[in-house]
């Protein structure tokens, strides 16, 4: 049974790479005695920007997920893709965005100071959340808007029959889905966002606004304190898994949210349609302009890119096809329930903690930072694999349902029926799963950060460097660039997996 | 000769039991109600389904244990008989090359003759897609004949097939079933394809399949359990 010896080897693999550098956490942490007050404030800070982010999140979600729901409009279908964006928007590139609307000198602040308002500060608590909100309310607008599409037609029509009052209405046909679908969308947001290190990189800082990850960071880079790295590794561990848990258990049975074509044919969208256009566009606004923004600013940027910058996108293409390569080559074997399981574990394990472990455990053998890009490239595989294995074990049990036994009366061979039938059959999820992990390893700013040095830096870490020196233009148009190329690594994948797909 | 020696295969709550010995070559009717179970020996024969007990023998060697693809067997199901993303010539090469390499100049040769044989003639590079219900069927079965296995099952194959169509399919079922002296059973729930076909019937009711009886007389004086099921029909 060739196949199975395959699929063992790729769980062992992948068992062996993350339980390696947790065990080489473990084993250097010490215990908890390492930790100081400023460690024990981080922890607090990690949970209490989680809940306020996911709070934030779903609670804008409901709104906005209804009014999509009930109206229909020109463009509709637009914002609802685009919704999904965010997922595979590099962090750097956000965070530029939302500088160039609320940060120092941003539109916000413009428009306060021109009518004579004190100006807005963006960095703290407030600008963490906003970051996290700035991704998550699409994601928990998305999960919402499905649950909304699948109430059934007679259910609306049973409710305008009965001239059901828009109080009525809400308890019968809205509440029981907000009460069903937001606790396993805070979960899941939640836990996105006990992970948060880059955000908290540029928008957090300081003693008041540190979260885990980044004092993990901060322990290996700035005191070198390993042992200390590895305390708060085994913290954000408990964390990770404690959270990871409660939110399998809350959103069972819940996607990632997919809902777009069918406008419900509904009959309380009259009379709301003011306060729906409002909320709208006020998301609209709230999800694009940053956008704009970056591609406004970033364009004059783009003709003054550094040799260095331009090293530094070769470096991330790099990664993120090495990446994809990877985190295919372990989800086709592991395509099936036992697989995606043993992928959950790989989740509940920030990358930075993934990143400490991998750095104790090549430390006595090589100098850590010469492996910056290969670490960068295996993390962001394993953290890109349950994500792959969602998209494709769905397509891959079909497909065994539909044609094993056609597979087995034909005695074909496990060659020919993965290259004969598995791979051209997959094609389309393939493509889609390599465009989402390749732009996801193209924007990943996390594990790259520990590691690297001057010479062997990525496009995000490198448009962060520019922030830092303060170099705004330039890393205006290197985040242009990291746009154009993660959005560009993903649409190739993507329309690669399309291309003369025959049913 | 196949025999089904006190076989009893576990359905979903409960049991069928089979009894009986097929001659090579015969074309049986698998005949009864839905749900009976007729599928589910069909499953057992091509070994989809483990016995709970008893054994399954082709020519005195018990194959109970094999996996279906070490079975002298070769089915047609209700759907999903060739791969829609492959065209007929990978689809049939299949049946000689399962390892899924080239065919030699020779296998070709077959192949092409196959085709032509179930009325296909110079459709090899077509994709199933672009083919009508019942030419999948055809080619479905030029597979068969390309696969040349002594035993033959069908599982209602042709069930969305106009009642003209089904006629022209039970002739060339007949004809690939004589081509190869194949021991044929198909799976129906329509005495008339039983008549039209089967030489013999086995009924699957309460449980139980039993042991073939002779078409003519079964439809013409059918016991208890198939006058039930046939209702006020012949």
């Amino acid at each position: 049974m060739a196949p199975r010896v395959v699929a063992i080897i790729a769980g062992l693999a992948l068992a062996l790479l993350t339980l390696g550098p947790v065990a080489a956490v473990l084993a250097r942490a010490n215990g908890l005695a390492a930790l100081g007050a400023g460690d024990y404030q981080a922890i607090r800070f990690t949970l209490w920007q989680a809940f306020l982010s996911a709070g934030t999140s779903v609670l804008l979600a409901v709104p906005l997920a209804r009014a999509l729901a009930r109206q229909n409009f020109r463009g509709r279908g637009l914002l609802i893709s685009l919704l999904g964006a965010p997922f595979i928007l590099p962090v750097i590139v956000a965070i530029l965005g939302l500088l160039a609307v609320f940060g120092q000198s941003g539109i916000l602040n413009q428009l306060l100071g021109a009518i004579g308002l004190p100006k807005l500060d963006v960095y703290g608590l407030h600008g963490v959340v906003l970051a996290h909100v700035f991704f998550n309310l699409p994601l928990a607008t998305r999960m919402l808007l499905q649950a909304w599409l699948a109430i059934p037609d007679e259910r609306f029509r049973l409710a305008a029959s009965l001239g059901l009052g828009r109080w009525a209405y809400f308890i019968v046909l809205e509440w029981p889905l907000v009460v069903r679908i937001l606790p396993g969308a805070f979960a899941i947001i939640f836990v996105i966002c006990l992970t948060s290190f880059a955000v908290a990189l540029t928008l957090g800082g300081g003693p008041r606004a540190t979260t885990v990850e980044l004092a993990i960071y901060q322990a290996m880079r700035f005191d070198f304190d390993l042992g200390r790295a590895a305390a708060l590794g085994l913290v954000q561990l408990a964390l990770g898994l404690g959270a990871g848990v409660a939110a399998l258990r809350v959103s069972l049975g819940q996607g990632f949210g997919i809902g777009r074509g069918r406008v419900v044919p509904r009959w309380d969208s009259r009379g709301r349609k003011a306060l729906d256009t409002l909320v709208i566009l006020a998301a609209a606004a709230f999800l694009l302009v940053p956008l704009g923004m970056v591609i406004l600013r970033g364009l004059p940027g783009l003709p003054m890119l550094s040799g260095g910058t331009l090293q530094a996108a070769l470096h991330s293409i790099g990664v993120a096809l090495v990446s994809t390569a990877l985190c295919l080559l372990w989800a086709l074997p592991l395509a099936t329930r036992r697989g995606e399981l043993l992928s959950l574990c790989a989740i509940s394990v920030s990358s930075l903690v993934l990143g400490t472990g991998l750095f104790l455990m090549l430390r006595p053998f090589v100098n850590p930072f010469v492996m910056a890009l290969p670490v960068t490239a295996l993390v962001n595989a394993l953290m890109a694999l349950p994500f792959a294995l969602r998209i494709l074990r769905p397509e891959a049990e079909a497909l065994t349902q539909d044609f094993g036994r056609l597979r087995a009366t034909l005695r074909m061979t496990p060659l020919a029926w993965f290259r004969l039938v598995y791979l051209p059959r997959l094609r389309r999820p393939l493509g889609f799963a390599a465009g989402l992990t390749a732009a996801l390893a193209m924007g990943d700013l996390g594990v790259i950060a520990l590691f690297a040095d001057p010479d062997r830096t990525t496009l995000p870490l490198q448009v962060y460097r520019l922030m830092g020196s303060y170099q705004m233009k330039e890393a205006a148009g290197a985040a242009l660039l990291l746009l154009m190329l993660s959005f560009a690594l993903f649409w190739i994948f993507d329309r690669g997996g399309r291309a003369n797909a025959t049913s | 000769m196949l025999r089904l020696e006190n076989a009893s295969i576990a359905m979903d709550d409960r049991f069928l039991n089979a009894r009986f010995d097929l001659q090579p070559g015969a074309r049986v009717a698998v005949l009864g109600p839905s749900g009976a179970g007729k599928s589910t020996l069909l499953d057992a024969i091509a070994g989809f389904r483990p016995l709970a007990s008893g054994a399954v023998h082709w020519n005195k060697s018990d194959m109970s244990s094999e996996p279906p693809s070490a079975r002298p067997v070769s089915i047609l199901f209700q759907d999903g008989n060739l791969f829609p993303h492959l065209d007929l010539r990978r689809n049939l090469g299949l049946a000689l090359r399962p390892d899924g390499g080239r065919l030699s100049s020779a296998q070709t040769d077959r192949l092409i003759g196959a085709l032509g044989q179930v009325g296909l003639g110079g459709m090899e590079n077509r994709k199933p897609g672009t083919l009508s219900g019942g030419q999948q069927s055809r080619a479905a079965l030029a597979r068969v004949l390309l696969q040349a296995r002594p035993i033959l099952l069908l599982d209602e194959p042709f069930a969305a097939l106009g009642p003209a169509m089904k006629t022209e399919m039970l002739e060339l079922v007949k004809d690939v079933a004589g081509r190869l002296g194949a021991l044929t059973l198909m799976v129906t729930h329509d005495p008339k394809d039983a008549r039209a076909f089967a030489e013999q019937v086995v009924l699957v009711a309460d449980g139980n399949a039993l042991p073939p009886v002779e078409t003519q007389s079964i439809l013409d004086n059918p016991p208890k359990a198939l006058r039930a099921y046939l209702g006020a029909e012949d």
